[in-house]
């Protein structure tokens, strides 16, 4: 594995960038230029630092720089017998950890193991005025000061750049199971239900007009087991199913028209939306196609207290993601002027002035 | 221009009625620390609103009139958060004591910040559900309180921390706006408010309302009691539980004195010749626990305990954790005070640690009973002293602030979970650079630019490190030179 360790560059790049009051635009493996508002800036290449820095399977962390290939620290992960529980979607064989963790996304095993920003136990970044600072560690609990780490997940970088994230890993599980039913929308949302208040190894669920997908985790024996409380056909690919599903290969996905990600209650009912819709996470996260409004997609979800992003193939005219009301934008802006005063790093990536 | 006392009474009970407005000696006593009652301060005056609107009108005024803000749960915190300040407002949040809804299906509660943890849990029993994070003050601490620190407790290794179990918040801010923070899908628009908020220690905004996540009861818990002769072997168990894979439930740790105090309190059938226990805790299904049971015997047998035992039943298992639950209150009884230390630490480097403390207990001169979360490495020392004895605080204090430091010189934090509040404000100087303290006051400042709420707390400003250094840096030499830094 390389271990290349070019901060030093990295942070003058952005002191300058300062200095001269000039946007950067941040990159790693690209392999998620498709998400976000577009950023106009040099390029600040993050994906030559790499290299894992600390991993100890004992410990349950591994800490490594930004620009490690994701796909490099899922096989040492694995060879140790161990994962990242939020099971992270790549979207291309060149994604870093970095981006990973700046776009906070999460994949299948998300609503029953937690998110990217759960499993973030510290990280060290460079903030706008190009100063490096650490926040957080690799301890499983540590409350000293604000928790500027998480803060760091999914704000895309307009806050900092991560050089460096502590991640807190999961052993894998001895066996895994995938069972079908046939089920409709509506009883699969039921079902899902029933069975989430019942305490069961299950890792993932998704459905769709046709059929409810349930993943069981756990040890041979309490997957058996949970098997016969769930019920349904075995699916003999179910590791390949997830990952496609994870990696948007499946054909739900291959369409020119803009696909949006509803995340909003998980028992909220069928949305009144035109368009091809996809669940995931017991409900809470729903994929839609649709050529419908913006406005209309997103009064929708709120009125089931959830947001929607824009996800892929968004139209130029359409804001990527859902508005913030005036309050919590007035936030937003304080805390970008507190970290990034000169409004140098990838800014308008989220919201215009943010 | 700064108000007088009189004119902030005066203004106050213009929102507030007269019996939830407190400006007398007598009655603002009750008020004058937490559950850290070393530190002590009168507030100039306490006022116990019930509506949101009234919290919202009192911050406007405040905001207004430059007065400070110190907001208030249950007072159980342990590193003096809410300490009042002397010359600002105690808000306590003590009457928002309502569960607003319960929604089964969705499994999350609505409360109000006054609200008590276990009350909680008691509350969706019925429904097969229950709130994870369990700090030990669970009776009786808040569930705004818990949020404020980001509370853990002993089954934060398998469930998290309360910053994992909470959805959404209601906050006004020192301007008296309400805010909702976090929505009711698994994550919201913009930046991780929700997480900048926890932990947050009442320096951002007050906290008026809590949608936390509920998760349903385990089929089946049961606990393993394993003894040691020696700490170290206990202490590699643990790592070698983790290695197989397995994360408890619960995985803990108490040392000889600690054993023996709480088997005199609550005689939970400790084996009081041991130098340490473990306590572990699994749970999920019938077969996943069976299963887990066998594995985690061979371990604890592998790494040298001398004696294992399973709880044979329901309540041979709340015996077990009945001793743990107790330790604190147990060495309370064999010694005059004890002050409880909260640091965090690498697992792997808790031998030396434990031999470090030791050694300091001699210099000391003070006895140490210690009681960790060790499945995720949060020590919890208590060091046994008389506050009547002129001089001893004083040298607990700073025996406590070298464990502190300790614990960050292996790589290791201040604080797991009891938070900085007035009693770590100086070891955040040493796990912090200028620059890291800097970035969090300008944090401070988005949320609280006139600096009012709960001032002096959680994050120190340069100057008081420039003059904790001063003190504690002998002649350019770090505390513990001989540990290996990271």
């Amino acid at each position: 594995m390389t271990d290349t360790d070019i901060s030093s560059d990295l942070q003058q790049q952005v002191e300058q960038a300062y200095a001269s009051k000039s946007a950067l635009r941040i990159q790693g493996g690209e392999s998620k230029q498709f998400y976000g508002r577009r950023v106009a800036g040099e390029a600040l290449d993050v994906s030559q630092h790499q290299g894992i820095i600390n991993y100890e399977p004992t410990e349950l962390v591994i800490t490594a720089r930004a620009g490690t290939p994701l796909k490099e620290l899922e096989q040492v992960l694995s060879d140790n017998n161990q994962m990242f529980g939020f099971e992270p979607p790549a979207f291309g064989e060149s994604a870093t950890l970095g981006g990973t963790i700046a776009c906070n996304l999460s994949g299948p095993r998300r609503a029953f193991a937690g998110s990217a920003r759960d499993f973030v136990l510290g990280s060290r970044i460079i903030n706008g005025k190009g100063e490096s600072l650490h926040f957080g560690g690799e301890v499983m609990k540590n409350v000293a000061g604000y928790d500027v780490s998480r803060l760091m997940c999914g704000a895309m970088g307009t806050l900092g750049v991560l050089l460096e994230v502590s991640v807190k890993v999961l052993p894998r599980h001895e066996t895994e199971v995938t069972v079908v039913h046939e089920l409709g929308v509506a009883d699969s949302l039921k079902k899902v239900h029933d069975l989430a208040i019942r305490s069961l190894p299950i890792s993932a669920t998704r459905f769709d007009d046709n059929a409810l997908h349930i993943r069981i985790s756990g040890t041979e024996g309490a997957v058996l087991a949970a098997q016969k409380a769930v019920g349904g056909e075995v699916l003999e690919t179910g590791n390949d199913f997830w990952r496609r599903l994870k990696e948007q290969q499946s054909g739900f996905f291959k369409t020119e028209s803009p696909v949006w990600r509803l995340s909003l209650a998980s028992n909220s009912p069928v949305l009144n939306t035109d368009g091809r819709i996809l669940y995931e996470w017991n409900g809470a996260q729903r994929w839609l196609i649709s050529r419908e409004s913006a406005g209309s997609i997103r009064d929708e979800v709120s009125l089931y207290g959830g947001h929607a992003v824009c996800f892929r193939n968004c139209p130029e005219q359409v804001q990527v993601f859902h508005p913030l009301d005036s309050g919590l934008l007035k936030i937003h802006q304080q805390l970008k002027q507190a970290f990034d005063p000169g409004s140098i790093l990838n800014p308008g990536q989220m919201y215009a002035d943010i | 221009m700064k108000l007088r006392k009189q004119e902030i009474v005066k203004a106050l009970l213009e929102i507030l009625p007269r019996d939830a407005v407190l400006f007398e000696a007598e009655d603002l006593h009750p008020y004058e620390c937490d559950g850290l009652s070393a530190y002590r301060r009168l507030p100039m005056l306490v006022a116990l609103p019930n509506t949101v609107e009234q919290v919202q009108q009192i911050l406007r005024f405040c905001y207004q009139n430059d007065v400070a803000v110190v907001a208030r749960g249950a007072g159980t915190g342990l590193s003096g958060g809410a300490l009042p300040h002397e010359e600002g407002v105690l808000l306590s949040l003590a009457k928002f004591n309502n569960i607003l809804e319960v929604d089964a299906e969705e499994r999350v509660a609505r409360v109000q910040p006054g609200v008590r943890n276990l009350a909680i849990s008691q509350a969706v029993d019925s429904l097969g559900l229950y709130y994870a994070p369990d700090p030990s003050s669970q009776i009786a601490c808040t569930i705004g309180g818990n949020v404020a620190e980001n509370s853990g407790g002993v089954h934060c290794l398998k469930y998290g921390l309360t910053v994992h179990n909470i959805q959404q918040l209601k906050i006004v801010t020192i301007e008296g706006e309400l805010l909702t923070i976090g929505n009711s899908g698994l994550d919201s628009a913009g930046y991780d408010l929700l997480a900048l908020m926890t932990g947050s220690e009442g320096m951002l905004g007050v906290i008026t309302e809590v949608t936390v996540k509920l998760l349903p009861k385990p089929e089946r818990a049961q606990v393993v009691l394993a003894a040691f002769d020696d700490v170290v072997h206990a202490g590699s168990a643990v790592g070698n539980i983790i290695a197989a894979g397995i994360i408890p439930a619960g995985l803990e740790m108490m040392d000889k004195l600690a054993i023996q105090a709480a088997e005199d309190f609550v005689h939970a059938g400790y084996p009081t010749d041991a130098e340490a226990i473990l306590l572990c805790e699994l749970d999920g299904t019938n077969k996943e626990v069976s299963e887990q049971i066998l594995l985690v015997r061979g371990i604890l047998q592998d790494s040298g305990a001398t004696e294992i035992r399973t709880a044979k039943d329901e309540a041979e298992r709340m015996t077990f954790w009945k001793g743990r639950k107790a330790a604190f209150p147990a060495v309370g009884r064999i010694s005059p005070d004890y002050y409880c230390m909260d640091g965090t630490i690498p697992r792997k480097r808790l031998p030396e640690v434990l031999k470090t403390i030791a050694d300091l207990s001699k210099e000391y001169d003070l006895a140490v009973a210690n009681v960790f979360h060790a499945g995720d490495g949060n020590l919890h020392p208590l060091i046994l002293y008389d506050a009547n004895k002129p001089g001893e605080l004083k040298r607990t204090e700073e025996f406590g602030g070298k464990i502190l430091e300790l614990c960050v010189a292996v790589g290791g934090t201040i604080t797991g979970e009891h938070g900085v509040g007035m009693e770590k404000i100086n070891q955040m100087c040493v796990q912090f650079e200028s620059a890291e303290l800097t970035q969090f006051h300008a944090v401070k400042n988005a949320f609280d630019k006139k600096g009012l709420l709960n001032p002096g707390k959680a994050v120190p400003t340069l100057h008081r490190c420039a003059e904790f250094g001063a003190m504690h840096i002998h002649r350019g030499e770090l505390p513990f030179p001989e540990l290996e830094r990271f």
